[in-house]
């Protein structure tokens, strides 16, 4: 059953909505890409070290510098606001950097690339090769019910899930628990869809590593008979996903499922220097979407380059939180609820539209279009 | 002049160097390159792990790497060198006329 319907969709991998979604066509499909000469295009894709060495500088000396804080206001009620800066610093960087080092374009050189995914990846729970599959599988397949596994809710939203997501409870222990399957050579159903035979021995010594590192911050807790040591690494990764998940449930939520346009499924929102430092520009989520391989911080100048063939960008975080909350709630009473973004004048027309029998189809303010 | 056996692609400048461009013949698509040292190659045109035009990427040195997800191939050889590309490339051979037009041999 179809959204359209009404009806509650599978958004598994291995359900029917899988071979529904290849019988469409809408399986490694052609995405519409705005138009922009290719000699500026490859100009904007040029890789550089500099700013990402001096990022990576900067994001280590702040957690470096809230670690300090947080170590000695430990047993202080100073200790909630400085171990929550430092987990805001762990994370929401960690995710950023987790996704750009992914996809090759912050670094120059590739082994820069590879350590720092390595060391997000820990930082963030999610055992770096599946999840480097599982994130080329959302790019190839964005919002396509059954072959995205990055879907962060299906509609009607479950408020349950995203309320455990801010500790990251929910997702957390799934990684965990794959993390233990990988040690004993297992790798589920579901990572079956996306990852191939060839990257299972690299997966399972990964998640052994990461296993190590728990046992022995475990044992550290242990011999310190404090949890202290796990403040500062493993724990991080629940007490601090707060922003992190914001930032991530913005880029998509609300929007078109199943269209081959990321102008109707992603969002591209402005945000304030100190979030899009964290952020590495990820707000420019339209633009990174359909050049995948342009640097972050070549995305600001791509966004002008492109701006006049895209909807007008959400204002800030806050407007665009505003917007998803009440596209779920809506979701929640009546799932073919989508917020549709207007083009500009100047615009291509979106090369897929869903007709308004096919979807309730709303601007941003929820009016009918 | 009309190589037998070859179909003629572009003017030797339509391509820039360390460059490419797309070139369709028939239901075929084709990626033809050219390197820093003025040489020319031709490939598949799509990336073996997605259905995605290698024109569109990025020449770096003797790599192809593919605009939507990072795989790399040597475009001399047609070699996966980076995951998420797996298998290699096909690739064809080029011929540049003293004229500058360039033919490719895709049988």
């Amino acid at each position: 059953m179809s959204a359209a319907t009404g009806h509650k969709r599978d958004y598994s991998l291995t359900g029917p909505e899988r071979l529904r979604a290849m019988e469409k066509g809408l399986a490694s499909a052609q995405w519409y890409t705005s138009p922009i000469p290719r000699k500026r295009l490859k100009e904007l894709m040029q890789r550089r070290n500099g700013p990402a060495i001096r990022d990576t500088l900067i994001w280590f000396a702040l957690l470096i510098g809230t670690g300090v804080l947080a170590f000695y206001s430990w047993g202080t009620w100073w200790s909630i606001p400085a171990f929550f800066i430092y987990g805001i610093l762990y994370a929401s960087p960690g995710d950023s950097r987790w996704h750009e080092c992914g996809h090759g374009t912050a670094f120059k050189t590739p082994w820069m690339n590879e350590v720092i995914y390595q060391i997000a990846s820990f930082m963030v729970l999610r055992p770096a090769t599946p999840w480097r599959w599982s994130h080329t599988r959302h790019h190839t397949d964005t919002f396509i019910v059954g072959l995205d596994p990055e879907i962060a809710q299906p509609r009607p939203p479950v408020w349950r899930i995203i309320l455990m997501e801010f500790l990251h409870l929910y997702g957390g222990p799934k990684d965990i628990k794959r993390m233990i399957l990988h040690c004993f050579g297992i790798v589920d159903k579901e990572q079956r869809t996306y990852l191939p035979e060839s990257e299972f021995r690299k997966t399972f010594w990964e998640s052994r590593v990461y296993v190590l590192i728990f046992l022995s911050v475990i044992g550290l807790c242990l011999y310190a008979g404090s949890i202290l040591p796990a403040m500062f690494i493993v724990l991080p990764s629940f007490y601090g996903v707060s922003l992190m998940l914001t930032f991530g449930l913005v880029q998509h939520l609300g929007l078109h499922e199943d269209v081959l346009d990321h102008r109707l499924n992603t969002r591209t929102i402005y945000m304030n220097p100190v979030f899009r430092f964290l952020y590495w520009n990820m707000n420019y989520h339209i633009e990174h979407h359909m050049f995948p391989m342009v640097p972050y911080h070549a995305l600001p100048k791509l966004h002008e380059e492109l701006k006049p063939d895209f909807p007008k960008p959400n204002r800030s975080v806050w407007e665009t939180v505003k917007e998803v909350m009440i596209a779920l709630i809506r979701q929640g009473k009546d799932p073919s609820y989508t917020i549709q973004r207007v083009l500009p004048a100047t615009a291509q027309p979106y090369k897929y539209r869903p007709t308004s029998e096919e979807r309730e189809v709303t601007d941003t303010m929820g009016r009918a279009l | 002049m009309l190589l037998e056996g070859w179909i003629y692609v572009c003017e030797a400048d339509a391509i820039d160097e360390e460059d490419v461009i797309r070139f369709d013949s028939g239901s075929r698509s084709f990626a033809i390159y050219r390197s820093e040292d003025n040489d020319y190659y031709a490939t598949d045109g799509f990336c073996t792990h997605e259905k995605v035009h290698l024109a569109e990427g990025l020449v770096m040195g003797d790599i192809i790497e593919c605009p939507k997800h990072n795989g790399r191939f040597n475009y001399k050889t047609g070699q996966a060198k980076k995951t998420p590309a797996c298998e290699h490339l096909t690739t064809y051979p080029v011929q540049v006329t003293d004229d500058g037009k360039v033919y490719i041999q895709i049988d």
